[in-house]
């Protein structure tokens, strides 16, 4: 049973508040606030409050929180709830004030808070989760969401949702996605839109000599409907899908997953024959299709990189050394496509000072960061089967031949717009015939590195 | 927190709300209680404005009526007089045309937590049971439940007959169905399916508490629940094999199936797009480890960290890879722990390499040649969590002495913070006969004591140094004398000086003395009693599994002053037995004082116990814990006591009550006599 909720800024301000069971009393938020910030770094998303601490008031008061759009969502208990209901809740919570209220920030929780208090009022009673479903609260909730998106010459230059382009007529600009969902009834009116987005996150570790040693692709399939009745929807798969171990065919072709998971709502009678989902989807964002792929990729994972690390000594006398690092780095991507927002970075050994670099183009960029003992380097684009190389020159006083052990491992983050790893695609999208009016659908693959690593 | 003119805003806010102008205008009125509201949120007191508020509340405004009922809801318990006003209010709501006005009227009313409310609510309540819209019905069980926190002996809804609850709550689909599902026949005409996730969770909690007659039924329970074992949801899921281990606490086997049937679920949770989630599952599936700790050996890729996650998510992963080494996986585990103890974070850092040397007290050999590398590598923080962790590892492993003394001596840095000198300077002291350069690198440090800061340091040195006296005297004696000199005539710190003085004085006693007094065993082997995990019963999982804590609470036991035979039967003839459990395993077959002295090392006192094979066998046994003391009997062989004959049942009285303790007490004793079993067979 939650007894309060409230969402904090990340400076500890109280943007909302709601006791549900008046066990507590409002200081808690402080309390929290201060056990969070407490110590540096991240804090657990679990937090007890000690016996007798804080007095017998506040004893055995858990708070259980959850960090999105750079606020708290917390909730506080005094009964023993799985962790589990609590922060898919405050999650669901975050998901469904950003599809009412367009984006999800400190900004537009402040604009939105009357908006917010009557989602709370209707999804949580007395502690216990009442619903969550936009179906049926879309019923209850009155007021008009402020949408704070300001115009902005920035926007429109500004690389799509993903990192799609929005020059290419095919993608979706990228804000359509990103507005809240009630104000069609506005005057914005008229955009019956429903976007599919396949994403899938890639974590890779690749050993020393270029040996994959560990690829896991958690993949999932998100609708994002902005019709305010949506009757079922057909979303057919590739039909070669293959679903676990023991069901690989013996052609190459197939696309396989290892498990996958559905939400309760999708009716699943024909996926078995045709992979077809059927789904009525509510207004808002959900996820209707969780899978997985472990160990084995079926292409060659995206980047493959040829470092080679070397020891320079300047000047011997005043032991004036420097690391020259050269990396080369190849995407394997088919040509067509490209990589966006790739970033590099490579831990440098303790004490380096100052980097020269000699990159390959000019809207790259390195920079060394003595903070993090590393050194960053970005390269917006990355056309497929391209090979770009860098050499960076590092100055470390004092270098001894250990030192060369500090550099690596190197990891790497990036996204893949159209593109997807395991080769899941939509091979089509259709609304049943009695659905009225016009709808634009939208189907967008991404994929996104959680964890890319290279060992040197 | 109060705001600075926290008085004028308010003054101006009961300005601008009783004005008429604003009050004709809706807009501006809607828009000066929503700055009410935003104030209220900040942690401004702005309940002066109480009487504004209710006028306010008389509006076919919707979202204005739900703003003002939430200041009401807040402010009542402060101002209950007036808050009185408002019910009539609320209570002309409640008979609105509109059931979202009345569902809202009623909700916000049982909100108000002001002692005799119940009175005016009692009657709305019973009048939104019969509503004829659901949203309101479900508004006012829920009220029944408000009623009842608020005052718990009044009795709702007499009047409502047995048939019109059973409407209501299968209406509902909420937490009452299951409490009146297990009280019906036994029918269990559970609709889960068409619950939505929370709904299931939650009467998966409920169910928890019910006990099935007999095994048939609760097999029928657990094959109508085996399909959310799969659950999408990770909560279902978890509460489904929460529920699973509860009910077949019986069954090993299905509890085991159950968990295994899991492990695919929970692992998804570690990989979640939300670390939240992910910290969540790591945490269980190390608790699912503790009783199946071969369930995801094979999954070990799947807790290699991602370097941007969060250091809390980082720690949890290493803690659960040093759990699940085993011989196929340990070089590439190995491989990945090495890889972060360059992180740029010490603490980061600094757990690897203390991962690596739980890992060498199984593989010694690999992690051996690994932590002597990263020594290369001259970093302060990294020498100082080498070397404490060779410390730790001289004291649980003896065979690798030889290695890690090899090590030490060829180390030439020496770790600058002062837990790893005092780990460095005991290595030296410990094993200073097997380190040739040992006297030497102690002269380092007694030659620079003056700018030593930490007095755990020079104690530290003191007994290190007195060691290597024992056995090198010719190399030691004479820093030992300048040490001994330093520490007594020009220190500051009384314990140092203490230290100091009492090795001169055993010193005087003669080296013999002094070695009996100062070396002891080099290493405890009865030490695995605090240190080796035993596998535990998948039974004592369900108590922690699911409960929100980071870490179940330690228990601290203590001896405290003894008891005498008289009192200890006084308190156990005048006290009820609160516990009682079979531990599933028969007396250790130990010599009486081994069994007396393994319970003292985990501050169990031992009374009294009958003397070798008679049967019935029985030991009294007792210990303090937080301000409570715990007295328990062992019994093996009697014949009135129902599952005594195979295995040891064990009977606990306290005085003053404190489960948590028992519960603590309980689990400690059992693995001091699990591990006494393994070694005396």
């Amino acid at each position: 049973m939650i007894s309060q909720i409230f969402i904090l800024s990340s400076k500890g301000d109280h943007l909302i508040y709601k006791d549900f069971r008046g066990e507590e009393s409002k200081d808690s938020i402080s309390v929290f606030y201060e056990m969070v910030t407490a110590l540096s770094g991240d804090q657990p998303p679990v937090v007890m409050v000690n016996y007798g601490f804080w007095g017998d008031l506040m004893s055995g008061l858990h708070f259980i929180h959850v960090r999105q759009g750079g606020l708290y969502w917390v909730a506080s208990t005094k009964t023993n709830p799985s962790p589990f209901t609590i922060i898919e809740f405050l999650n669901r919570l975050a998901a469904l004030t950003k599809d009412y209220c367009g984006s999800l920030s400190e900004k537009s929780v402040r604009m939105n808070f009357a908006l917010i208090y009557e989602l709370l009022d209707e999804m949580v009673d007395f502690g216990y989760i009442q619903t969550t479903s936009t179906d049926i609260l879309k019923n209850f909730i009155q007021t008009e969401a402020v949408s704070s998106k300001p115009f902005s010459l920035f926007d429109l230059s500004n690389v799509g949702l993903f990192g799609a382009e929005t020059q290419q007529s095919k993608v979706a600009p990228s804000v359509a996605a990103s507005r809240p969902i009630m104000s069609s009834r506005g005057e914005q009116g008229g955009k019956n839109e429903i976007f599919v987005d396949v994403i899938e996150r890639l974590s890779v570790v690749i050993g020393s000599k270029g040996v994959l040693m560990k690829a896991d692709i958690q993949g999932e399939i998100r609708i994002k409907c902005f019709l305010p009745t949506c009757s079922e929807m057909r979303i057919g798969l590739n039909e070669e899908l293959s679903i676990g171990k023991s069901q690989l065919k013996g052609y190459s072709s197939a696309v396989r997953v290892d498990e996958c998971r559905f939400h309760q709502a999708v009716k699943l009678d024909e996926f078995d024959t045709f992979r077809i989902l059927k789904v009525c989807p509510s207004q808002g964002e959900q996820t209707v299709m969780q899978y997985q792929l472990c160990d084995e990729l079926p292409c060659a994972p995206p980047f493959q990189l040829f470092p080679s690390v070397e020891k320079d000594y300047v000047n011997r006398s005043v032991n004036l050394s420097m690391v020259l690092i050269f990396l080369k780095l190849r995407c394997d991507l088919p040509p067509k496509s490209t990589a966006l927002n790739v970033s590099i970075t490579v831990p440098v050994p303790k004490g380096s000072t100052s980097m020269s670099q000699e990159l390959s183009s000019p809207d790259q960029t390195a920079e060394l960061q003595p903070k993090n003992k590393a050194l960053l380097w970005e390269i917006p684009r990355f056309p497929g089967g391209a090979q770009l190389s860098a050499l960076f020159k590092v100055d470390v006083p004092g270098l001894s031949s250990a030192s060369l052990l500090e550099v690596g491992p190197v990891s790497m983050s990036f996204e893949l717009p159209k593109q997807t790893c395991t080769g899941l695609q939509i091979r089509f999208l259709r609304l049943s015939p009695t659905q009225t009016g016009l709808s634009q659908r939208w189907v967008r693959y991404v994929t996104h590195s959680d964890s890319y690593t290279i060992r040197i | 927190m109060p705001y600075l003119g926290s008085e004028e805003v308010v003054k101006e806010l009961r300005r601008a709300l009783s004005n008429p102008n604003v009050q004709a205008d809706r807009l501006r009125y809607k828009n000066y209680i929503t700055k009410v509201i935003r104030y209220m949120t900040q942690g401004l007191d702005v309940s002066a404005l109480f009487m504004d508020m209710v006028k306010a509340s008389a509006t076919v405004d919707i979202v204005q009526k739900k703003l003002v009922y939430l200041y009401m809801c807040t402010y009542a318990s402060d101002k209950p007089d007036l808050a009185l006003l408002a019910v009539n209010t609320l209570r002309k709501d409640c008979a609105d045309p509109n059931p979202m006005v009345r569902g809202l009227a009623l909700r916000n009313m049982c909100n108000f937590r002001m002692p005799g409310m119940t009175e005016y609510i009692e009657q709305p309540i019973v009048a939104g049971l019969r509503d004829k819209a659901s949203y309101v019905r479900r508004v006012a069980v829920l009220g029944c439940a408000k009623m009842h926190s608020l005052q718990p002996n009044t009795e709702i809804g007499r009047d409502i007959n047995e048939l019109e609850w059973c409407g209501l709550l299968v209406d509902l689909c909420d937490v009452f169905i299951s409490c009146l599902d297990s009280h019906s026949d036994g029918t269990h005409s559970l609709q889960m399916k068409d619950l939505d996730s929370w709904a299931q969770s939650e009467v998966l909690t409920f169910l928890l508490r019910y006990r099935p007659r007999s095994d048939d039924e609760l097999f029928d329970i657990l094959s109508l629940l085996d399909a959310f074992l799969l659950s999408s949801h990770a909560h279902v899921a978890v509460a489904t094999l929460r529920l699973f281990l509860h009910l077949a606490s019986a069954h090993p086997t299905v509890q085991a199936d159950a968990l295994l049937r899991t492990s695919a679920p929970l692992l998804a949770t570690c990989g979640a797009a939300s670390r939240e989630l992910r910290f969540a599952g790591l945490c269980h599936v190390q608790q699912v480890m503790r009783s199946q700790p071969g369930l995801f050996g094979t999954h070990y890729k799947r807790f290699f960290c991602g370097y941007s996650e969060p250091s809390y998510i980082k720690f949890r992963k290493m803690e659960i890879l040093v759990e699940l080494v085993n011989d196929e996986n340990v070089a590439l585990v190995l491989e990945e722990l090495r890889s972060y103890c360059t992180d740029v974070s010490p603490e980061l850092a600094q757990a690897a390499i203390a991962a690596i040397g739980r890992i060498a007290r199984t593989y010694s050999e690999k992690c051996l040649d690994i932590l002597t590398g990263l020594l290369g590598l001259k970093q302060d923080h990294i020498t100082s969590a080498v070397i404490q962790t060779f410390r730790d590892l001289v004291w649980f492993c003896p065979q690798s002495t030889a290695a890690v003394c090899q090590t030490v001596g060829a180390c030439v840095d020496s770790p600058q913070d002062s837990e790893g000198k005092q780990a460095l300077l005991w290595l030296l002291g410990e094993h200073g006969d097997q380190i040739s350069s040992a006297p030497y690198v102690m002269e380092g440090y007694i030659d620079g004591l003056k700018t030593e800061l930490s007095s755990a340091v020079k104690m530290e040195l003191l007994t290190a140094a007195v060691k290597m006296f024992l056995c090198r005297p010719a190399e030691t004696q004479d820093m030992l004398g300048r040490l001994l000199h330093y520490c007594i005539e020009e220190e500051s710190d009384v314990c140092v000086r203490d230290r100091a003085l009492l090795y001169y004085r055993l010193l005087q006693r003669g080296v013999e003395e002094t070695r009996k007094v100062v070396t002891g065993p080099k290493s405890d082997p009865s030490m695995s009693v605090l240190t080796g995990r035993q596998e535990e019963p998948i039974s004592d999982t369900d108590v922690t599994l699911s409960s929100p804590d980071d870490a179940e609470e330690e228990i601290s036991l203590s001896l405290g002053p003894p008891l005498s035979h008289e009192t200890f039967e006084k308190m156990w003839l005048d006290l009820e037995t609160l516990h009682r459990q079979t531990l599933g395993f028969p007396r250790p077959r130990a010599a009486p004082d081994t069994l007396q002295a393994a319970l003292q090392l985990v501050k169990i006192q031992t009374l009294a116990f009958t003397p070798g094979d008679t049967v019935p066998w029985k030991a009294y046994i007792y210990t303090r814990s937080t301000e409570t003391l715990i007295l328990a009997e062992l019994l093996q062989g009697d014949q009135q006591a129902p599952g005594s004959d195979e295995s040891l049942v064990v009977s606990v009285k306290q005085q003053p009550v404190n489960q948590h303790a028992i519960r603590g007490f309980v689990s400690v004793l059992k693995s001091v006599l699990q591990t006494l079993n393994v070694d005396t067979l």
